[in-house]
């Protein structure tokens, strides 16, 4: 079990409306994410899921029964901090018994817990070292440990990738998700980077000022943002916004590109412009084109090499399937 | 991480030592208020009603007063300015490069474990006694006159001592804080082509001048109250009774407390003027 | 400044700050050299430094002469009491103004270091009057009591500053845990802050065990700890200075041996954590 549903939740720290009464439903077993740049609220939201934070007004749910006053540890939720908040006078196998302890689980089904934990995270041979002794990896997963152990009705992820180095990021990233496969419990994700929340979600709830921008599968978001905020926060390289004769040209306010939907020539096509920057990865090519009334500079996204350079003249053509319109509430067209 | 639930235990656990202090600070003060507004002379028929702000005048036009204000001011100033001076030329050199650094450090700290009254005794006795004391083989040996310390600079040898006893506490802040110094700033006035005490004058000082005022602002409040040292080696006497130790004297020697108390108030506004001045630097280290 | 310098240069600093040192030190030498001469040796003209016949003939007397072990004993319960009693209040406190701040905690705190400036002589006969309006005049409990009361704005502040340093997220995790409020101070809280509290604890010990201005003022034959033991030798009967050398090194000695121990926590312990 672990369905959590939010009715009307609001947060005001002093006189300050941190997030506004918003409705959200969690359904059992699914990855969440919540995303959106820092100070979007929704590390909070996530606080006043586990309890941390007292919410000022509305309801939450956690299933089916009434958790509002409930403390954090009463809730059966998990949490994996973002500095860890291991405990560093303990050994790592200690760490992981604490919950139990506390829950006064018997010294047999924690040993029996520990060590199942331990195996599957990669930590047999560490239960013994303090967490100083370990590497920011290790430490993460003892933190994951610890979450395991107490079988949570669903863990909570406060940024839990955040202070690893990128190439370890993106192996904790699927050590994560195969965990989410092989536990089928609620998980519930904080992140400000969108690649996280389009690699591992089941459904994304991108946040802006405490707002929910939008609800969705990753790929919803993808095709079809709601608004421009969301049109712009999800995808990387960032999807162009044109505002103004080009955009009125489609019956909008703003219309939006992303960079992967725009042919590249040197002889012609609608737009024209310069290159000012090209980013050459080998993989792809990003250009930033210069010159290109409504959006400048305008981000266009080559696959593999490309012998274009700095200051050439090329010409782009948007691939009008997948035109993003925007109406002067910058809500979606459709 | 404040929850209605954590608030409320927050306030619970913080009772006990708000409460005590509360009444530490409140009882003792009404009652020396009271006081200070009466005849009072336990020996000599107790109670004798209310006088008004006699005490008061009394307290500050005995001749007493001024001079015991002055030898306080005198002795905080002095110990202050050779704890200060001494303590950051001692840290300095114990931030040098050396062999036995850990040994030098616990022979420095040394006299800040060394109660009051033994130092003061072995002060007066062994070093600063005119006969058999230290200081006046010394004396004798470079063929001078032995001093009578604690009857002729009187003043000076109290504030030798106190600054003993304290110069370990400045040069141990001290010390913190210029082995918090970011060396690459040192380094980068080095590059500069900043003779050392240019670099002195220009960094490592106004780094220290927080320190310095933590140093400062700390031992003022101890030792505006010292005690000990008086009440050991002069007893008061030969110009070392400070505002203190004349309070001290009329409320316990000559057992006047109405006028002892009215003394009280009046080092407890010195205090509180000093006060101010600290919790507005110590409330700015809050903040950072 | 981790410098390379010359051996030279390395040489000259280690000679001076010997001679420094030393010197720093050298009251506290001559007295424990003198407490093992004869009063004779003890005022020799010119003074002798290590060639005497070293006895111990002094702390004999001075054991016989007056009860150090009952002064010891008063000197450690004063000063271990009023420490433990004023860790247990202040942990507490500590932990609510340093995990549960509030707008007021700042208030609260400079408020309970101002009590600290509060001159003792100011109040010392309405204490005086208390102290036998209770009949604790001249014992043991009134000094516990009014020393952890003068020290404890020093060890919640104290105490504040080591709690401020361990992140907030960790007792959280705690909470997350199923560890109620005193499980969270007592596993994880405490342990962590142990290095901080030992700080508080010796900073405080040495503070309420040279106190000298309520154990002088507050008791008399029966309370008396070490540093009245010591005042009662400020007057001189002929010829004493070995006999006070020994008689001071006993009451310097217990505090002396704890600090160098712990010179370590004690250096962050008394910067009050002002200067980092």
């Amino acid at each position: 079990m672990g369905h959590i549903k939010l009715d009307q939740v609001s947060k005001t720290f002093g006189s300050v409306e941190v997030i506004p009464p918003l409705d959200l439903t969690i359904e059992d077993g699914e990855f969440t994410v919540f995303v959106g740049p820092s100070g979007c609220g929704k590390s909070t939201l996530l606080r006043l899921i586990a309890g941390l934070e007292d919410i000022t007004s509305g309801h939450i749910e956690i299933d089916g029964a009434d958790a509002t006053l409930v403390p954090p540890a009463k809730r059966g939720l998990a949490m994996v901090f973002q500095s860890y908040a291991l405990y560093p006078h303990m050994t790592v196998r200690k760490n992981i018994a604490f919950p139990m302890k506390m829950a006064g689980v018997p010294k047999a089904e924690q040993e029996k817990r520990i060590t199942a934990a331990a195996l599957a995270l990669n930590l047999t041979d560490y239960l013994d070292r303090r967490p100083g002794q370990l590497s920011g990896g290790q430490r993460q997963r003892v933190a994951i440990g610890r979450a395991i152990v107490r079988e949570p009705s669903a863990f909570l992820f406060d940024e839990p990738l955040s202070n690893l180095d990128a190439a370890l990021r993106v192996g904790m990233r699927m050590e994560i998700s195969e965990l989410h496969k092989k536990l089928a419990t609620t998980m519930v994700y904080v992140t400000h980077d969108q690649v996280e929340a389009m690699t591992m979600a089941d459904k994304i709830v991108v946040l802006q000022a405490g707002v929910i921008e939008q609800v969705g599968s990753p790929l919803e978001l993808y095709r079809a943002p709601r608004n421009k905020f969301v049109a712009g926060f999800i995808g990387s390289p960032k999807m162009n916004l044109i505002e103004g004769a080009e955009a009125a040209k489609h019956g909008a306010e703003t219309i939006g590109i992303r960079p992967e939907h725009i042919e590249v020539s040197t002889t012609e096509g609608t737009w024209q412009g310069t290159i000012g920057v090209a980013e050459h990865l080998g993989s792809d090519t990003f250009l930033h084109v210069h010159g290109i009334e409504g959006c400048d500079p305008m981000t266009v996204r080559v696959n593999g090499e490309l012998s274009l350079k700095h200051r050439e003249r090329v010409y782009l053509t948007p691939n009008l399937t997948h035109l993003h319109r925007f109406g002067a509430d910058g809500l979606r067209l459709e | 991480m404040a929850t209605q639930h954590s608030r409320s235990a927050a306030r619970f656990m913080m009772a006990p030592a708000v409460v005590l202090l509360l009444g530490w600070m409140l009882v003792p003060l009404t009652m020396t208020l009271y006081f200070s507004f009466k005849k009072y002379l336990p020996l000599r028929g107790g109670d004798l009603g209310w006088v008004g702000f006699d005490n008061y005048v009394r307290f500050v036009t005995s001749s007493a007063f001024w001079p015991s204000v002055m030898t306080t001011l005198i002795i905080v100033g002095g110990v202050l300015l050779i704890t200060v001076v001494f303590g950051v030329l001692l840290a300095i050199l114990l931030n040098q490069p050396m062999w036995g650094q850990g040994i030098v450090r616990i022979l420095v700290i040394a006299p800040f474990f060394v109660m009051p009254t033994v130092s003061a005794l072995v002060w007066k006795n062994m070093f600063m006694d005119p006969n058999y004391g230290l200081l006046a083989y010394l004396w004798e040996f470079f063929g001078a006159q032995p001093v009578e310390w604690l009857s002729q600079a009187s003043l000076t040898s109290i504030i030798m001592i106190v600054s003993w006893q304290w110069l370990p506490f400045a040069t141990l802040i001290l010390l913190t804080a210029i082995q918090s110094l970011d060396s690459e700033q040192l380094e980068a006035a080095e590059m500069d082509s900043a003779p050392a005490f240019k670099r002195f004058i220009y960094i490592v000082l106004p780094h220290l001048s927080r320190a310095v005022t933590v140093v400062i602002l700390i031992q003022t409040i101890f030792l505006l109250s010292i005690f000990a040292e008086i009440f050991v080696t002069t007893g008061g006497a030969f110009g070392t009774r400070t505002l203190t130790y004349l309070i001290f004297q009329r409320v316990l020697e000559s057992q006047n407390v109405g006028l002892g108390s009215a003394g009280g108030v009046y080092a407890i506004i010195l205090a509180n003027i000093v006060a101010i001045f600290l919790m507005r630097i110590v409330g700015k280290n809050l903040d950072a | 400044m981790a410098r390379s310098v010359t051996p030279r240069r390395k040489a000259l600093n280690t000679a001076a700050a010997w001679s420094v040192g030393l010197l720093i030190f050298f009251p506290i030498l001559w007295t424990i050299l003198t407490s093992f001469k004869t009063e004779a040796q003890a005022i020799a003209d010119p003074p002798l430094f290590l060639g005497f016949d070293w006895t111990l003939e002094n702390y004999a007397t001075v054991m016989e002469r007056s009860n150090y072990g009952r002064f010891l004993w008063n000197s450690i319960v004063i000063a271990g009491g009023s420490t433990l009693l004023g860790i247990l209040i202040a942990v507490p406190a500590a932990w609510s103004m340093a995990f549960v701040p509030s707008k007021r905690t700042k208030d609260i705190l400079l408020w309970m270091l101002s009590t600290k400036m509060l001159p003792a002589v100011g109040v010392l006969y309405p204490i005086y009057l208390l102290s036998i309006q209770f009949g604790v005049l001249d014992s043991k409990i009134a000094l516990v009591v009014i020393l952890m009361l003068i020290n404890l704005p020093i060890i919640v502040w104290m105490l504040y500053t080591y709690f401020k340093e361990i992140p907030g997220e960790i007792l959280e995790a705690a909470r997350m845990d199923g560890a109620s409020l005193k499980e969270e101070v007592l596993y994880v809280l405490t342990p962590m802050a142990i290095p901080g509290i030992a700080s508080t604890i010796l900073l405080n010990v040495i503070l309420a065990w040279n106190e000298a201005f309520w154990t002088l003022n507050l008791t008399a034959a029966k309370a008396a700890p070490l540093t009245a033991f010591i005042a009662s030798y400020s007057s001189p009967e002929g010829l004493f200075y070995a006999k006070l050398s020994a008689a001071s090194t006993m009451a310097i000695a217990p505090i002396l041996i704890l600090g160098w121990f712990s010179q370590k926590q004690l250096v962050s312990g008394l910067t009050f954590g002002a200067v980092k």
